[in-house]
């Protein structure tokens, strides 16, 4: 074949003209990772540690399958479904093709509304502003819903290092806050946790902070919401300063949307005096109208749910009703920098449903916390080493997390193509790690395979027919599939590495054309 | 040094300095919904999806409604209730020679509020493929704080405000008020990813359809 695998990094064509831009003077920096996941070991060797936990594998297989059947269930009752997945990314695209224009009509509305806006480059100028609103009202603690962007940028520990106390007030966000424990998860944090040890955490650990557990603390999923009900209560009502998140951001109206389910999201946008909303500049939506796209697509895809219980919007101040001192900090922290790679921008649609976590046979196995990141599952491993960049040990394995078996994609809501991304950020790992290895080559083959969907089902028909060339056992060793393969605790039938394989069956200089990796695209659970 | 906000701005136009299609390229924004068969098929699909929820559904007539009430309160032993100040009257008249006590809003703290049992709201539109009712808190259906720290929430909704499905209820909408989309009582599924009912919005929802 003539096409050099080289080419993948082409743009696509028509949409887009000129290659990735850098900024005038620098590319868009990264974001700095937090001292939290500085030395993260890599993917591999922190999902062989998870999966000894036998008790999380059970608790996470046990939560997906779950979630799986539901989701499946009321995707099936919308006809629709693929037309709305179509026109949700489209409207993604729409608003990250044309960011600057939209985060200017979304601050010309908010403070029309009586809303003030900030603007953050990096998770340290974001902490600094609200840190700084908080301090300017004499507050001492914050309530808080659960927002992916305050996780990203350690709000919490900004706060506490300025005593000031952040409650976090999602059920899972506080079991994990009082377990001294990390987020696993996009939608349910403590995913990792069962009912047990849930109520273990609340009798140990809510009268340190608050209102004590009830002694008789049953680990009924019922008895344990109302103790959360009771011990966060008397916070709800006492609280002058909240901090959320949002999930939607209109640009033509200045509305901000807040998806939840339990209430305490609307506690905390209702009650306080003073609400601050930290909000990726990702999250813009066009206009209002979108809404009528994404409000059926996110709870679907999310919980598996026809709708969530709750949904709040609200634009700006609104006079004798909930807070009357509104603030927005929109954060960059490593987004420009993701958004300059015309294939990888495509990862910013993400709208934090969770639906490839749960459909993802690598993260049932390995759970959240080997990700290294508060986002894990594929969408983690595609948007963790665009954002930090693959400087680190947890970063450059990311995008080997991954079988490429493609349920990540079908799932996807607004029809990310993870494995393709995934693909895409192999290259980049390769390419800087050792230049034009060998690997590099065949990573680059790989890419080229993926890129285009007739490569890859004709790649995967030759796997299946005859396994032509890589035979019935050699697919273990593909780039990714092998890496997960080894973090396995089964016997990995092939003894020799990759460059090994590679070199076995190509000869050293081979393998420039691409040609030699029909079979990469075969699905890794069937390995 | 430049500010943040133009810095961010700078970055972001370089970062899509590649993208060549003017804004607003993609048209309008399609409009993916379902529509009903009739009225009738689709209040009746509002109300087993409200009812899937596990909120309590009754459907009743127009002279009918304050019996409905004073039965959902009866029934979840409420015996204080708050009345936005637009709300129709009639709907908790004879409430008082129940025995329940009635809260005017007028400027009640979160905490008073904490103590009363139950509020009564209209609400703006109901979406049937979802089961969901919307209150854009105007004067029949109070402040937000109204509808959200008393433990039950008794809602009327009329036949009429029942539309289909979500982009029909945008038509509705006005993007300047604030808004709650509410789909049952409040819920976790936080524990084993299974839904518990019950956590901080109000743990009993009663909706009573009109028409
Ligand atoms: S990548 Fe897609 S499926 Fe995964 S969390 Fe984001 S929107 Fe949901």
């Amino acid at each position: 074949m003539s096409t050099s695998p080289a080419d993948h990094g082409a743009p696509p064509t028509g949409d887009v003209g000129a290659g990735p831009t850098a900024y005038p003077d620098e590319p868009a920096p990264l974001q700095r990772t937090s001292a939290t996941f500085l030395g993260m070991p890599s993917f591999q060797t922190a999902a062989k540690a998870a999966l000894a936990d036998t008790q999380q594998r059970r608790n996470l297989a046990h939560a997906t399958a779950t979630i799986r059947g539901k989701r499946a269930a009321v995707v099936a009752e919308v006809e629709a479904w693929e037309e709305l997945r179509v026109a949700g990314a489209a409207a993604k695209d729409e608003v990250l093709h044309h960011l600057p224009h939209y985060l200017e009509q979304l601050e010309e509305n908010l403070t029309a509304r009586g809303a003030t806006v900030h603007w953050a480059r990096d998770a340290e100028e974001a902490n600094r502003i609200v840190v700084g609103l908080v301090q300017e009202r004499d507050a001492d603690e914050v309530v808080k819903v659960k927002s992916m962007a305050t996780q990203e940028i350690e709000l919490n520990e900004a706060l506490e290092a300025a005593g000031i106390h952040a409650w976090e007030t999602d059920l899972a966000e506080l079991i994990v806050q009082l377990g001294h424990d990390r987020p696993s998860h996009i939608l349910v944090p403590a995913i990792h946790r069962n009912r047990a040890e849930i109520r273990e955490i609340f009798l140990r650990e809510m009268g340190e902070v608050g209102r004590p557990a009830p002694e008789d603390l049953s680990d009924e999923p019922a008895r344990l919401a109302e103790a959360a009900r009771l011990h966060l209560r008397e916070k709800f009502l006492r609280a002058k300063v909240a901090v959320s998140g949002a999930n939607f951001a209109v640009a033509d109206t200045g509305t901000l949307v807040v998806v939840e389910s339990e209430g305490n999201g609307r506690m905390c946008l209702t009650l306080p005096e003073t609400l601050i909303s930290v909000v990726g500049v990702e999250k813009v939506l066009p206009t209002f109208a979108d809404l009528g796209t994404m409000l059926q697509l996110l709870p679907r895809s999310s919980t598996g749910e026809r709708m969530n219980p709750y949904t709040s919007m609200w634009t700006g101040v609104h006079a004798g009703d909930g807070p009357q001192d509104v603030h927005v900090v929109l954060v960059d922290n490593g987004r420009s920098h993701v958004l300059a790679d015309p294939v990888g921008r495509d990862a910013l649609r993400c709208i934090r449903c969770s639906a490839c976590l749960n459909v993802c046979p690598v993260y049932e196995r390995a759970g959240g916390h080997a990700y290294g990141s508060v986002y894990p599952g594929p969408i983690g491993a595609v948007l963790n080493p665009q954002l930090r960049g693959t400087g680190s040990d947890v970063d450059k394995s990311l995008p080997y997390a991954s079988s490429l078996c493609g349920a990540c994609f079908e799932a996807c809501p607004v029809r990310i193509d993870i494995p393709a991304l995934l693909v895409h950020l192999r290259t980049q790992v390769v390419d800087e790690a050792s230049g034009r290895s060998v690997e590099a080559l065949g990573m680059k083959a790989a890419a080229w395979t993926f890129a285009d969907h007739r490569r890859l089902e004709a790649a995967q028909r030759a796997a299946t027919v005859g396994g032509r060339l890589l035979g019935d056992r050699t697919i273990r060793t593909v780039p990714g599939l092998g890496a997960w393969a080894q973090a396995r605790d089964v016997p990995t039938p092939p003894k020799e590495t990759f460059r090994q394989w590679w070199r076995r069956t190509h000869g050293d200089g081979a393998g420039t054309d691409g040609t030699g990796t029909d079979g990469t695209g075969t699905d890794g659970r069937t390995a | 040094m430049s500010t943040a906000r133009e810095e961010i701005l700078g970055r972001l136009r370089a970062a899509t300095a590649d993208v060549s299609t003017p804004v607003g390229h993609r048209g309008e924004v399609p409009v993916i919904q379902e529509e009903g068969e009739s009225e009738q098929a689709t209040v009746e699909l509002f109300v087993e999806n409200v009812a899937d929820y596990r909120a309590e559904v009754v459907r009743c007539g127009p002279d009918e409604v304050a019996a409905a009430v004073a039965d959902a309160l009866r029934r979840r032993g409420s015996r204080s209730v708050v009345v936005p100040s637009g709300l129709d009257a009639s709907w908790v008249a004879g409430l008082a020679e129940d025995g329940v006590e009635l809260r005017p809003d007028s400027a009640l703290t979160a905490d008073q509020l904490d103590e009363v049992a139950a509020v009564v709201t209209a609400c703006r539109v109901g979406i049937a493929t979802t089961g969901t009712i919307v209150l854009d808190h105007a004067d029949d259906q109070g402040r937000r704080a109204l509808s959200l720290v008393p433990d039950h929430h008794v809602c009327v909704v009329g036949v009429d405000q029942v539309v289909h499905d979500v982009p029909q209820s945008l038509g509705r909408l006005d993007a300047t008020r604030p808004m709650t989309w509410i789909s049952g009582p409040s819920a976790t599924s936080d524990i084993e990813l299974d839904r518990v009912e019950g956590v901080h919005g109000p743990r009993n929802l009663d909706v009573i359809v009109v028409g």
